[in-house]
């Protein structure tokens, strides 16, 4: 008896999923060269973050995973923002008073 | 007289003894739990590590919105063609990683143990070249400390930058070189017929934590070799 009714990738999807990435990565290097100003950062991001997304999702077999396992995962996401968002709205809403001579 | 289970040895492995599957442990219902458990516990060690990367992305990105023009500049002395060639075998090895689990799930020792092997090879030649990158750095007076010389404008920025390069990649490349010893040690199982279809657990947690090395490079190839790269 199989443990796993853990429905199985085929070999083909690994290997789109591989392609897919490869494009994204030249994609990104593409990007990187072109001047989008405050977009670049964002554009880069959502690249990383769909790669991130691909890795996650099949060779990570989130796509099969019990929904007690993506709970985990998208705990670990909200942790990450918190550090982020709560950094940074500290960090963007600093202001500096010069004294007075 | 039957009975269900009377006269089985229970230290006999090869019998169902009490009834359950020998990869089954004691603690758990079934084989199912079992194999739930395991991957629990390893997404909540990548929890960890997120955590522990984001705080070095963190501090990365805190610098980097106070001194932009600093790690612009630094970025530039990053060897794109390097990175990117890296990027793609890391990707690779993930691939090779997925079909050696792949394998475990089919039974396939001769899959598995392939697999494995090569995703330490393509490991191997992602440090390789990070290894010689980071002699470039060192020939190059980029590295933090005494002997940094930076020539450029933004000397204290560039040296900012390179220490966030370092410390990130360095800790990236530990957590490959602790992969390669944990994969090994699965091919050393493998050999020894500890993988079947019903029980792989660790053969899929490893794979877990290397797609998460993948991943953690995933964002740090972009914010540290492509930030300048749109800048003359």
């Amino acid at each position: 008896m199989s443990t796993s009714d853990h429905p199985v990738i085929s070999t083909r999807a690994y290997f789109s999923v591989f392609g897919a990435l490869l494009v994204l990565t030249a994609l990104t290097v593409v990007a990187a060269s072109y001047h989008f100003g405050p977009y670049n950062d964002v554009i880069a991001l959502a690249i990383a973050g769909a790669k991130a997304l691909l890795v996650v999702t099949y060779f990570m077999h989130l796509r099969h995973a019990t929904g007690l396992t993506r709970v985990f995962v998208v705990a670990g996401v909200f942790w990450l923002g918190l550090l982020f968002v709560f950094t940074f709205a500290d960090l963007v809403t600093r202001t500096f008073f010069i004294p007075a001579t | 007289m039957a009975t269900s289970h009377s006269t089985v040895n229970p230290l006999d492995a090869s019998a169902d003894h009490a009834g359950h599957p020998p990869e089954l442990a004691h603690h758990f219902n079934d084989l199912e739990q079992q194999r739930l458990a395991g991957t629990l516990g390893m997404w909540t060690f990548l929890v960890t590590e997120v955590m522990f990367f984001g705080g070095l992305f963190t501090g990365y990105a805190y610098y980097r919105y106070k001194f932009p023009d600093a790690f612009i500049e630094a970025s530039h002395h990053l060897d794109i063609l390097l990175g990117t060639i890296n990027t793609a075998v890391l990707i690779g090895s993930s691939l090779t990683m997925v079909l050696a689990v792949q394998g475990a799930q089919r039974g396939n020792k001769k899959q598995i143990i392939g697999f494995l092997a090569a995703t330490i090879l393509l490991a191997l030649v992602f440090l390789g070249i990070k290894a010689v990158e980071y002699h470039h750095k060192w020939v190059d007076h980029l590295v933090p400390g005494p002997a940094f010389d930076f020539k450029g404008q933004h000397v204290d920025g560039a040296q900012l930058f390179y220490s966030f390069y370092f410390a990130m990649t360095g800790m990236h490349a530990l957590h490959m070189v602790l992969g390669i010893g944990i994969i090994a040690v699965l091919i050393w199982m493998a050999k020894r017929d500890c993988f079947s279809p019903r029980s792989y657990g660790a053969v899929e947690n490893t794979g877990l934590y290397w797609h998460f090395v993948d991943i953690v490079w995933i964002f740090l190839f972009p914010l540290l070799y492509l930030i300048g790269r749109h800048h003359p």
